[in-house]
């Protein structure tokens, strides 16, 4: 123990830091010793996503069409938003099976506010959200200020709201929306070239900003920064697939705005998670809530928070699958719109024992699924077999949280 | 000079359990005091006493020459009493900054400043000569002596004046031990009051200056950690010493 005083500053240099600058052995060298230590990312869904792809444009050649990608791309909104909250919850180590109850409902009550009582559509809408946020509250106070496990709380939520659903909605059963601001949130589409190809530099741009201030600031603070090949290299994917989607999505009808909200969602809450006091209060308690409380973190508030936050999205994602089918019926939110929202939280990478993920995961998760369910639809396939391939996913996924975890503990990462 | 932490006449009782009676320590400031005693002599309810989770029924606390109560975690934090408790809490899905830091981030502009968090890690880490791989790795992937010293730096993070280690070479390899007593050690030389709970009495000799020994929740002698030997204090601790003929032999030295 003598010699701490010298190798102790070399040490700290972050490995991860250090393979990069090696150039591109030592981004294989890194990889190789993230898959075998199980930090495996986004990469099994992003390859899943690849393969699921290629196999559909094989069968059929209008899967990868512009107007199937631009439908696709609308269509994982209403479920992404749903799963967005689903991640937060995820992240606490719990569970909400109330999020498609909710979103039904809220839906419901937006109908009814909005063409039945003839009120302002923004205003129907901030009510709805602000009633799906009470809705989670309500579980969250229950949750973690009574104590009732996550998985009944809301099991009885789910079961309540879906009543509720239909009191509201009345005897009809259905409420059509009539053309205006709540029909557009899915049907306004940029047609203007410049809209998407201005998104994509503007996330290219921002995100090259961004890295390179960071690592300004790093290196002036003396603590290790990223290579210039590293930043130039995730800078160059990025806006391979940034303006790749707005190249397809300019030959159909141009950029979506249900697209453009989900993916600002998915980014300002990423932001929240990664980089605000608040997110990672999150995920210390979905860690350790014992290192939590003595953190002096409000266990109990952010419980409540990440409940009332996934009733929020929840109502969000109802308002959009309303929207979409321009009508709010008993069965919105109904079936398998709540397993699907979890399903592409896990499938997309966020670990249901909590303290690992991230919104991310929501946006890839619903493409693997939507693309499944496009795919099967392309090919006349019923949705039985549907049904079964999605759970064969989702299992899939869920192997590959479970094994990662393993041979993580096995290399000493979790 | 006063000492900075001082407790007198400390009881506190659970129900019909007397887990303290009439209980004194003193901690000086650069000093190793070891707090011994078999299970259930008090040495939790002591810790809880010192860190605020279990206030006293009765008894005085003295921090640096005036009195103070201490009802809440937060005061003993707020005074200046760290705390590390055997079982670490630390979160494994964080990295090293992050569990440092966590509950006491440094913001920009609302913002987690990442930056200055670093580099006041590896700065501390630093001066307190702890070997780390990197800072940026997440805690589950550190050894039990690497996760024990990051408990204790991040304990220092706030500046303390006195830091309460709970058993922190339980469980702990030879070589993890060394580590661990050797950053006892530093921290003695920072000038800061250091209570070790252990019934490791080999460390204890080996870092302590004085040790406290309690037994069935009442003081049973504070020996000098480097006259002392080992069997007294075991004596001490097991009670061996406590029979008619020692006490007699009190008696007629007068108390002590």
């Amino acid at each position: 123990m003598s010699d701490t005083q010298g190798p102790a500053s070399d040490a700290q240099v972050d490995p991860r830091l250090l393979v990069r600058e090696e150039g591109l052995a030592g981004y294989l060298g890194e990889a190789r010793r993230r898959i075998k230590g199980g930090e495996l990312g986004p990469l099994p869904v992003i390859i899943g996503l690849v393969v699921i792809w290629i196999v559909f444009q094989t069968l059929n050649d209008r899967f990868l069409s512009a107007q199937n990608l631009s439908n696709l791309s609308v269509d994982i909104v209403a479920t992404g938003l749903i799963s967005v909250g689903i991640v937060f919850v995820l992240l606490l180590g719990e569970i909400d099976l109330s999020a498609g109850a909710v979103s039904g409902a809220c839906a419901a009550i937006l109908a009814v506010l909005s063409v039945n009582q003839g009120w302002n559509p923004v205003l129907a809408i901030i009510v709805s959200v602000a009633v799906g946020a009470t809705m989670g509250l309500i579980h969250g106070f229950f949750f973690a200020k009574i104590g009732v496990p996550s998985f009944v709380v809301t099991l009885a939520g789910m079961l309540a709201w879906t009543g509720f659903q239909l009191w509201v909605l009345g005897p009809n059963g259905t409420i059509n929306l009539p053309d205006g601001l709540i029909s557009d949130l899915t049907g306004t589409y940029f047609a203007y070239v410049i809209a998407a190809y201005g998104l994509a530099a503007l996330a290219t741009a921002a995100f090259l900003i961004v890295s390179l201030a960071g690592n300004a600031r790093r290196r002036k603070a003396g603590v290790p920064s990223r290579s210039m090949g590293d930043i130039v290299f995730r800078t160059a994917v990025l806006a391979v697939v940034a303006f790749g989607a707005a190249y397809i999505l300019n030959l159909y009808r141009g950029l979506p705005l249900a697209l453009l909200i989900f993916l600002a969602v998915v980014v300002v809450t990423d932001f929240v998670l990664r980089r605000t006091k608040y997110g990672r209060s999150i995920f210390a308690v979905g860690g350790n809530i014992e290192a939590a409380r003595r953190a002096g973190i409000n266990v109990a508030f952010i419980r409540m928070s990440v409940f009332a936050i996934s009733g929020s999205f929840a109502a969000l994602g109802g308002i959009f699958a309303a929207s979409r089918i321009a009508s709010a019926s008993q069965a919105t939110g109904q079936s398998n719109v709540l397993m699907m929202a979890i399903a592409a939280a896990v499938i997309g990478g966020t670990s249901l024992f909590g303290g690992r993920g991230s919104t991310f995961s929501a946006l890839l998760g619903m493409l693997v699924i939507q693309s499944i369910a496009s795919g099967m639809a392309l090919q006349g396939v019923s949705n039985s077999i549907q049904f079964m391939v999605t759970g064969a996913v989702l299992l899939a996924a869920v192997v590959i949280d479970s094994v990662s975890r393993r041979s993580q503990k096995a290399s000493g990462r979790a | 000079m006063a000492p900075v932490l001082a407790l007198e006449g400390i009881s506190k009782r659970f129900g019909a359990v007397q887990a303290l009676k009439d209980v004194s320590l003193e901690v000086h400031a650069g000093e190793v005091v070891a707090l011994v005693g078999d299970n259930g002599a008090g040495k939790s309810t002591m810790i809880k006493v010192i860190a605020g989770v279990g206030p006293p029924d009765e008894g005085e606390i003295h921090w640096e020459g005036r009195p103070v109560t201490i009802h809440s975690p937060s005061e003993a934090q707020s005074l200046g009493i760290a705390t590390v408790y055997q079982d670490l809490a630390l979160c494994d899905n964080l990295d090293v900054v992050g569990n440092l830091y966590l509950g006491n981030e440094i913001r920009r502009l609302g913002v987690l400043d990442e930056v200055a968090m670093e580099k006041r890690s590896r700065d501390l880490l630093n001066t307190l000569s702890i070997k780390i791989p990197s800072v940026r790795i997440p805690v589950a992937s550190l050894s039990g002596g690497q996760r024990q010293t990051v408990a204790i730096s991040r304990s220092l993070l706030g500046e303390p004046k006195v830091v309460l280690l709970d058993e922190p070479t339980a469980a702990l390899g030879v070589e993890q031990t060394a580590q661990v007593l050797d950053l006892v050690e530093r921290l003695r030389a920072q000038n800061l009051g250091v209570i070790l709970i252990s019934h490791n009495m080999v460390d204890v000799k080996a870092v302590a200056d004085r040790v406290a020994v309690l037994r069935l929740g009442q003081n049973n002698g504070v020996f000098d950690a480097r006259t002392t030997t080992q069997e007294e204090i075991i004596a001490a601790i097991t009670g061996a010493s406590d029979n008619a003929v020692s006490r007699r032999r009190q008696r007629s030295e007068g108390g002590t």
